[in-house]
Parts: C-alpha cells; sequence; structure tokens
C-alpha cells in the first residue's frame, strides 16, 4: 500500500500542530487528539507489519517523490528489516508517554502534547527515509522538540542538561552532514542507495566513517561522549525520559547499521577494533559507575549506556567473526542481536523511567534513599518494577535476555575475551538493577511519605500493562521480529565485508 | 557600443531607478506641504510607492538577457530585476514594521522616509552597476542616507556616536575602494567592469594584486568582514531599532551584488587572488562574529555579531569561485535578510514608548508575556542556527556544497564548527523566552500592543515564510541558480 509511511510521520506532525492551536484552554479536546494520533499512528503500523515481505531485503513501501530537483534529492522513503521493528517501536512508546502525561503534567500540557507528537512523526521520518538529505532533515529537526521538552518541563538543572544534549548532538550531526555533501558531490545525488553503492578510497572511507561516527556515537551515546546522557535524563520530564531511552539512542544504532557499515565497509572493518573497544569499556566501565549512583533516574541513564555498547558490540563484531571462522554464516548474529537489544532496551528502559516517573508524581524525590518497602503500599506497581529490573538484567524469558544472549554468543565466535568481558556485565547489572530494587521496592518502610503512596491507578497500570506484555512477548517470542530482520541483515552481511576501494 | 539614440526601449529597464528619483522628490514635496499633524501620510504614501515601483519594475523591468544600456554604464539582467523586486519588498516591510516605533519615540519625521528610499536608490544602482563609476555612485548613495538615517534620533548621544563612527570608517571604506578602482583603471585602461574582466589574466601582475587588495579592504569594510568590522556592532546598537533593522537588511542585497559585480564578474580575470583574500576574511570573520557573539547582553549587539557571521558565509560562498558558489551566496544573502526582517521586526514589536527591549534579559519569560512574538521568534532563531526545517539550514547547506565541489575542505571544517558555536547563542535567546520567567520591570508588565494587528500579521507572515521555504525549498533554491548563469 502507498503513503503508509507518510501517513505515519505526517499525522503525528498535524495532530500536534493541532493540539497547539487548540491551546491551554481547550486542552481536554488536546489530550484526546494526541491520544487518538497516537493510537491510530500505532493502527497504521499494523498493515506496515502484516504486508511486509519478510522474504526481500528490498526497501518496501517506497514513497519516492521529487523534493529538490537540483540536488537530485527526492522525499523518499521506504522500510526494510531493520527500519520496519524501530518505526513500530517509535509508534508504540508514544502512547504510554501520551498516557503518562494525562494528569501529570500541569505546565502548558498542550505544547507538551504537541512537542511529543511531532517529535514521534520526525523519529519515524528518521527511521523511514531513504534519501540521506531527508534523513539529515528529521534527525536534525527533532533536536527541536527535545530541546524545549527538557527545556520547559524539567528539573531544576533543565537549562543546562538540555543545552548540553542539543549542542553535542549538534555538534556530532554537523561534521555528518558535512560527510552526506561530500558524497554528493561525488555520486550527484541524495539516495542512500547512491551513497552504498558509491566507490571510495581507503582514506575517504576512514574520514567519512569518522564523520558518521561522531554522529552516531553521541546519540547511541557511546564511551567517552557520553556525558549528556545521565544529564538529560536526570533533568528531563517522564515523558521526554522514556522518548529518549525508547526511540532517540536507537537512531544512532541505527544510523551505524545504515550509513557506517554499508558506506564505508573497509574503514569500517579497519576500525571496528576501535569501536569494539569503546563498546566493552561503555559496558564494564559504565556498569560500575550505575552501581554507585544514588539517583534512580541516573542509575537507568548509566545502564542504558551499558546496554546500548552491546548495540554496537553487536554491530561491529561481524569482521571479527569473518576472520575467525572465515566465512559468513553467523557472521551477522551481532547484528541481530544488536537489533533484537535495540528494540528490548526501547521497551524496558521506558518502561523503568515510566515505574521511576510513577514513584516521583507521589514524592517529587528520585534518590533511592527516599524510599524503601514499597512493596508495603504499592504492591502491583513493586510487581511491575520487579518484571522490568528483571528484563533490564536479562533474565530469560524477558526480552533483555535475547539480545544479550545473542550478542555474547556472536562475541565469542569473534573472541574469547570480548565474550568474557561482555558476559561480566551480566553480572554487573544485576548487581546494580536488582540492589536498586532491593533499597526502594523491598525491606521495610523507609519513611512516612512512602508510607502514604497510594498504588497505582488504572492509567498507570495501563501504561504499564501494555509494556510488560510487550516485555513478556518479545521474551519468549522473538522469532516474528528476527524474521523480519532476516533477509535485511544477510544483505547488510554482505555490503559490510565487501570492499568499495576502486581498483 | 554607445547608443546615440535615446527612446524607451532603450531605457525601459532602468524603470526601477527613474521611478524612484520621481517617488523620492514627490514625497519629499508632500511631506513639506503635509505638516506635522498629517506624518502618517507620508508613511503611507511611501509604502503605495514602493508598491507601485514594484509593479512598474516588474511589468517594464524586465529583461529576458544581459543587456547593456547608457553607453557600458547600466547593466540590466534577470539578476537585477529579481533583486529590485525583493529591494522594495524588503524595504516595505521595513517601514511597515518601523512605524510604530518612530511614532513612539517622536522621530516619525518625513526625512526618514525620504532617506530610505534614497538609500533604496543607491542599493538599486549597485545591482545594476556595470563600470567601475556606477559602482562607486552606488556605493555613496546607499552609504550617505544611511549615516544620516543612523543619527536620525539626534537628542540620543549614542546615535550620533555611532553615526560619526559609521561616517568615518564608511568614508575610509570608500576610499580605499576609490584607491583599489583607480589602480586597477590605471592597469586596464577602462572603466567597464565586462571589459577589465577581459583585460586581467592570470598570473596577475603586481599591481593587480595591490588594487584587488584595495577593493576587497573596501568591500571587507562595507560588508562588516573581520578585521574591518569595528563599527557595524557599535551600528547596530546605538542606531534606533528602526534604523538597525534597516542598515541589517536592504544593504545586504546592494552589498552582494556589489561583490558580484565588482569582483566575481569584474576581476573575473583574478579570481585567483581574490577568493584567497576573501578565504581569509571569510574564515576569521566566521570565528570572530561567532565567539564574540556569545558574550554579548545587548541582543542588537548579538544579533549584530550574528550579521558578521552571517557575512563570513556570503563571502565563503564568493570563495568557491564558481556560479554554483554566487547562486549559494545569493540564496545565502536573500535567507539572511528574510530571517533578520523578522528578528529585528520582533525587537520593534516587543518595545513600548520608553522602554527598547534590546537587552537579552528583556526577552525572559517572553513566551508567557506575548506567546506569538516568543514563536516568531524561536522559528528565526533555529532559522538562523542552521536547524531544519527552517530555511536558514538550506542556506548554510548551499554553502558548504559549493565549498566542497571546489574542495576546500579547511573552509568547510571552519564553517561546520562555527555553525556548532552559533547554535550556542541562538538557543540562549530560546532559552530566555522558553525557559525563564519574567524579571526586568519594564518586560513583566508589558502585554502585547494592541492596533497593531496588520503589522503583526506581516511578522506571522515572514516567519511563516522562513518554514516554508525550509519544508519546500526547491524553487526557491532554483531561482537562486537561474538567476547567476
Amino acid at each position: 500500500m502507498h503513503g503508509l509511511l507518510s501517513v505515519l510521520i505526517w499525522l503525528p506532525i498535524i495532530a500536534g500542530v493541532l493540539v497547539l492551536l487548540l491551546g491551554e484552554r481547550y486542552i481536554g479536546a488536546g489530550r484526546w487528539v494526541a491520544l487518538l494520533a497516537s493510537v491510530i499512528a500505532l493502527a497504521v503500523c499494523v498493515p506496515l507489519v502484516t504486508q511486509f515481505d519478510t522474504s526481500s531485503a528490498a526497501m518496501q513501501f517506497v514513497e519516492h517523490v521529487p523534493w529538490i530537483p537540483r540536488f537530485n534529492a527526492y522525499y523518499g522513503l521506504g522500510v526494510d528489516g531493520i527500519s520496519l521493528p524501530l518505526v513500530v517501536l517509535t509508534a508504540f512508546m508514544t502512547i504510554p508517554v501520551v498516557i503518562a502525561a494525562w494528569s501529570v503534567i500541569k505546565a502548558r500540557p498542550a505544547q507538551y502534547y504537541a512537542s511529543f507528537l511531532i517529535m514521534e512523526g520526525l523519529m519515524i521520518g528518521v527511521f523511514s527515509s531513504t534519501d540521506a538529505l531527508l534523513f539529515y532533515f528529521f534527525w536534525e529537526a527533532m533536536l527541536i522538540p527535545m530541546f524545549l521538552i527538557i527545556g520547559i518541563w524539567g528539573g531544576p538543572r533543565r537549562v543546562y542538561a538540555t543545552l548540553k544534549f542539543f549542542l553535542y548532538t549538534f555538534l556530532g550531526s554537523v561534521f555528518m552532514l558535512v560527510a552526506l555533501i561530500y558524497m554528493y558531490v561525488k555520486a550527484g545525488e541524495y539516495s542512500i542507495a547512491a551513497f552504498q553503492a558509491l566507490p571510495l578510497t581507503l582514506l575517504e572511507q576512514r574520514w567519512i566513517f569518522l564523520a558518521f561516527m561522531l554522529a552516531f556515537a553521541v546519540k547511541v551515546p557511546m564511551w567517552p561522549v557520553h556525558t549528556w546522557l545521565p544529564d538529560a535524563h536526570v533533568e528531563a520530564p517522564t515523558g521526554g525520559s522514556v522518548i529518549l531511552a525508547a526511540v532517540l539512542l536507537k537512531m544512532g544504532g541505527y544510523g551505524f547499521l545504515r550509513f557506517s557499515l554499508p558506506i564505508t565497509p573497509d574503514a569500517s572493518q579497519q576500525l571496528s577494533l576501535l569501536l569494539i573497544v569503546l563498546s566493552l569499556i561503555a559496558i564494564v566501565y559504565i556498569g560500575f559507575v550505575a552501581i554507585v549512583q544514588k539517583d534512580m533516574k541516573k542509575l537507568v541513564a548509566y545502564s542504558s549506556v551499558t546496554h546500548m555498547g552491546f548495540v554496537t558490540l553487536g554491530a561491529f563484531l561481524v569482521y571479527h567473526i569473518v576472520r575467525n571462522t572465515g566465512g559468513l554464516q553467523g557472521a551477522g548474529m551481532g547484528i541481530d542481536g544488536a537489533m533484537v537489544q535495540m528494540i528490548s532496551h526501547g521497551l524496558v528502559s521506558g518502561a523503568l523511567f515510566l515505574c521511576v516517573g510513577v514513584l516521583y508524581d507521589r514524592t517529587h524525590s528520585r534518590q533511592i534513599a527516599d524510599y524503601g518497602g514499597v512493596v508495603n503500599t504499592m504492591p502491583i506497581f513493586a510487581a511491575f518494577m520487579v518484571w522490568f529490573a528483571f528484563a533490564n538484567t536479562g533474565v530469560p524469558g524477558t526480552s533483555g535476555f535475547v539480545g544479550e544472549f545473542l550478542v555474547i554468543l556472536a562475541s565469542f565466535k569473534a573472541n574469547f575475551w570480548y565474550s568474557f568481558l561482555a558476559a561480566v556485565t551480566l553480572m554487573l547489572s544485576a548487581a546494580y538493577t536488582l540492589w536498586l530494587v532491593k533499597r526502594v521496592v523491598f525491606g521495610p518502610i523507609g519513611n512516612e511519605t512512602v508510607a502514604h503512596m497510594p498504588d497505582v491507578n488504572g492509567r498507570e497500570f495501563l501504561v504499564l500493562g501494555m509494556l510488560a506484555a510487550a516485555v513478556l512477548v518479545l521474551g519468549i517470542w522473538p522469532e516474528p521480529l528476527l524474521k523480519i530482520m532476516q533477509p535485511t541483515i544477510h544483505h547488510l552481511v554482505d555490503q559490510a565485508v565487501a570492499t568499495k576501494i576502486p581498483l | 557600443m554607445p547608443e546615440t539614440t535615446l527612446t524607451w526601449a532603450s531605457v525601459a529597464p532602468a524603470i526601477a531607478e527613474m521611478y524612484l528619483v520621481v517617488a523620492i522628490c514627490a514625497i519629499l514635496l508632500v511631506d513639506v506641504f503635509a505638516g506635522e499633524k498629517r506624518r502618517g501620510l507620508t508613511s503611507t504614501l511611501t509604502l503605495l510607492a514602493l508598491v507601485l515601483g514594484a509593479a512598474l519594475t516588474a511589468v517594464y523591468g524586465q529583461v529576458a538577457h544581459r543587456t547593456v544600456l547608457f553607453g557600458g554604464m547600466y547593466v540590466a539582467d534577470p539578476l537585477g530585476y529579481v533583486l529590485k523586486l525583493l529591494g522594495f519588498l524588503t524595504v516595505a516591510v521595513v517601514l511597515l514594521y518601523s512605524r510604530t516605533y518612530l511614532a513612539n519615540r517622536n522621530i516619525l519625521r518625513g526625512e526618514y522616509y525620504v532617506l530610505a528610499l534614497a538609500a533604496l536608490l543607491g542599493i538599486f544602482v549597485l545591482i545594476s552597476a556595470n563600470s567601475l563609476l556606477t559602482v562607486y555612485i552606488g556605493v555613496e548613495l546607499l552609504a550617505l542616507p544611511v549615516y544620516a538615517m543612523v543619527a536620525f534620533d539626534r537628542d540620543s548621544g549614542v546615535a550620533a556616536e555611532s553615526a560619526m563612527k559609521y561616517f568615518v570608517l564608511g568614508a575610509i571604506a570608500s576610499g580605499t575602494l576609490l584607491y583599489g578602482m583607480s589602480m586597477i583603471y590605471g592597469l586596464t585602461g577602462t572603466l567597464d567592469l565586462l571589459q577589465i574582466a577581459q583585460r586581467l589574466h592570470e598570473p596577475a601582475g603586481l599591481g593587480v594584486v595591490f588594487g584587488v587588495v584595495f577593493l576587497v579592504v573596501g568591500i571587507g569594510f562595507k560588508l562588516g568582514a573581520v578585521p574591518f568590522h569595528m563599527w557595524l556592532p557599535d551600528v547596530y546598537e546605538g542606531a534606533p531599532t528602526s534604523v538597525t533593522l534597516f542598515v541589517g537588511t536592504a544593504p545586504k542585497i546592494g552589498y552582494f551584488a556589489l561583490v558580484l559585480r565588482l569582483l566575481a564578474e569584474g576581476m573575473a580575470g583574478s579570481a585567483a587572488e581574490w577568493t584567497q583574500m576573501l578565504g581569509a576574511l571569510a574564515a576569521i570573520t566566521l570565528v570572530v562574529g561567532n565567539v564574540v557573539a556569545i558574550a554579548q547582553t545587548n541582543l542588537k549587539r548579538m544579533l549584530a555579531y550574528s550579521t558578521i557571521s552571517n557575512v563570513g558565509f556570503i563571502l565563503l560562498g564568493f570563495t568557491a569561485g564558481t556560479s554554483s558558489g554566487y547562486s549559494a551566496a545569493l540564496y545565502f544573502t536573500l535567507v539572511y535578510v528574510l530571517v533578520a526582517l523578522g528578528s529585528f521586526g520582533v525587537i520593534l514589536l516587543a518595545s513600548r514608548k520608553g522602554y527598547e527591549a534590546d537587552m537579552l534579559d528583556d526577552y525572559k519569560g517572553l513566551h508567557q508575556r506575548d506567546p506569538l512574538l516568543a514563536l516568531v521568534m524561536m522559528i528565526l532563531m533555529f532559522s538562523t542556527a542552521g536547524v531544519p526545517p527552517f530555511v536558514g539550514f538550506w542556506a548554510k547547506l548551499r554553502i558548504i556544497q559549493a565549498l566542497w565541489e571546489t574542495g576546500h575542505l579547511w573552509l568547510v571544517v571552519i564553517a561546520a564548527a562555527m555553525s556548532v558555536v552559533g547554535a550556542f547563542y541562538y538557543l540562549r535567546v530560546v532559552k530566555l523566552m522558553y525557559f525563564d520567567p519574567p524579571v526586568t520591570q519594564a518586560a513583566a508588565q508589558s502585554s502585547p500592543v494592541a492596533g497593531q494587528g496588520g503589522v503583526r500579521l506581516v511578522l506571522v507572515a515572514n516567519a511563516a515564510a522562513v518554514l516554508l521555504l525550509g519544508l519546500l525549498p526547491s524553487a526557491f533554491i532554483d531561482l537562486c541558480s537561474r538567476l547567476i548563469p
């Protein structure tokens, strides 16, 4: 079916503008418009998934309209096996954000909803662009609503956090733009497929790779450019943290898979060790950093950095697997794991931030020390939180297990020490997550405030329930997701190991 | 080939200039007889005159291809045609934004309008210059009325000081320009820019290099490129905001034409020399403009440094030395004018009687007091920072594209890095408006003034153009590319 992707992009944006026009006075109607738009967007994803041809690696649901003929730039949309799951994730995660804000956001709610809806459209645009210029257009435009979300509805240090967020990502992306324009000048068009086919010398590839890496590593975020993330997460409102963790970080991982591996395969091969080392540092070192956090949001933020480390690790393992085994058999397993990890992390970290949000709404504190014994007053909530904590540690049966298991399995094929270090974090993540749960949820009731906390209301139950279900389904039955990705990842591995250096 | 007979066809392409001279005289006369009480008449009449001028130019001024008139002094081409129409439009919008501001400060005088039109005439002469003499006449005709406009609020010491500064430095610039022209004339024996282009060859002799240096310095002064930028922040800050709006917009079209006619067309034969000079100028202009802007507390002064950094980008387009680069510079200039119109317009609309609204702190919490104005300003700031979906993104993209096409690696890197530095202070304005509560006394009590509905509508249209040209940039980019053959 034609135009589905355009609907997915522009429906939320138009709905966002509508909510903005309705204004704070008609916010009652505005809320329903926002909810309706986000639900319709998810409904539009249904035909997208059911009609997706899982035997093909080609772009599907393609739209191709001239945008700037002089630059050969097209309004080009399409999804394949790696973008479709992320599109669905984006549409899915906006709904809990909208519902969670229902009565919590008191200041300028219309603008809040509008920001999130517009951002949903822009993020789906990022994942479904087949034209690099359009991709960059969405990629950058998305910074504006996020800048406002953290800056307007954030905590006490919101201005510092949001400026840091914006400037970090802007710095990274500007050099990506420079690289894209360089390739445009060589290729004469902006389509990503043309860039992937463009022969580039090793020197060119290296610089382009580094420019891409700057943009994507900041977004993922990789150590040592991760420092904006804890600040942004801590200061952002709950919805902002959820979208930031669930979708925004995935744009970095997606970028590595869509741009770095296929466009600069030789440089990726050459520099893969650098990426793997940085990923392992993120996984191990940041895991230790997470343990000592006193702020719940900060702890979840650092845990995001380690989990996203698995994504970059999985993506760049492919070269080492090929070198070790001498064949392409099983080379895509790391990328499989990276993709599953991205989807799973989107659900789990989003859910954990929502859990922190539920607690914060009651006590206005994110300090772990201010809680204790929450299970006594909020048993249902405690059940959810424990479930998501398990998912975060990667207990079998949860989605967290599948991705990490695949990546560790793949790293075993590449090098024993990679898998050793990566597996160490399973202990670390168990340590910081379960210790968090122990201190917050279990034990005797910590103080007066906790003693009077009401359990989750219907709205919160709905939000946490849908995420818990998704985590469970993905944990025990990841097959459909893997099947959607299979041909695309196969094709991606072929591209990633083929040399592009002109003879 | 000098023409001997004067026919309508041979002068029709110069309709804009001829009409403007008549209009200036007419408005001056009307104003003298209208008297103090009916000052509004002059302003309305000027707006009508501008609309009529645009209409006449649209009908009679169009030329299919490059035509040289008046014995080689004057050139009419599609580029000039479009620039003149945009010149009429820009000045009309400027005057529309300024009216309430002038009335509030008791400087709503007829001379203001006459001077603005005279400056516009100077811009037109620059646009159509085909001879060193015409270039110089255009430069002076543009500069002299603007000096007077800067000093227009004669009771203000700051305004007088900045006008004096502007005048002295402007005179030095004119002198430098004239000196360079004299050297080029001495070496080529002609004033005609096309013939100069044919007579200059690479490698350029020492004399030519010398002449070009003086031309570039003069142009640097006029545009406000570092290190010849000292006058610009003082003038922007010291002049009445309505004059700052004028200085910051329409003349840039003229100065773009100055660089194009004088260097790109006239000195095409020694492009290797002046592109190098402009490249160096552009690089330090970008760095100084963006870095110094961070330290400003006055919004007008901050926008002045932002102008300087934008001038750096325009010069980068010329540095490429290709028609793609020139059209990128043209596109950037027009986009800059569009955005500057809006940003100074916001300052004008935020100001009140006895309250200038020119300090950055005056914008704290603007969103709570006047959401529309804040939204417009936010769009303009993000556009200047080069963030999509606004048109400023495409302007920077075009420049970087042109530089990559000619392989200017370092300039690309500087342009990209400085965009990030620039983003910081544009974001700060958004931060003040949206994240901070109002603080200053005057700001806190002021609410949107009634009776500016029409002007606000123009401002909204201005911001809407910034967004729409960003979403669908194709037509405008195409136009700019077609105008530069």
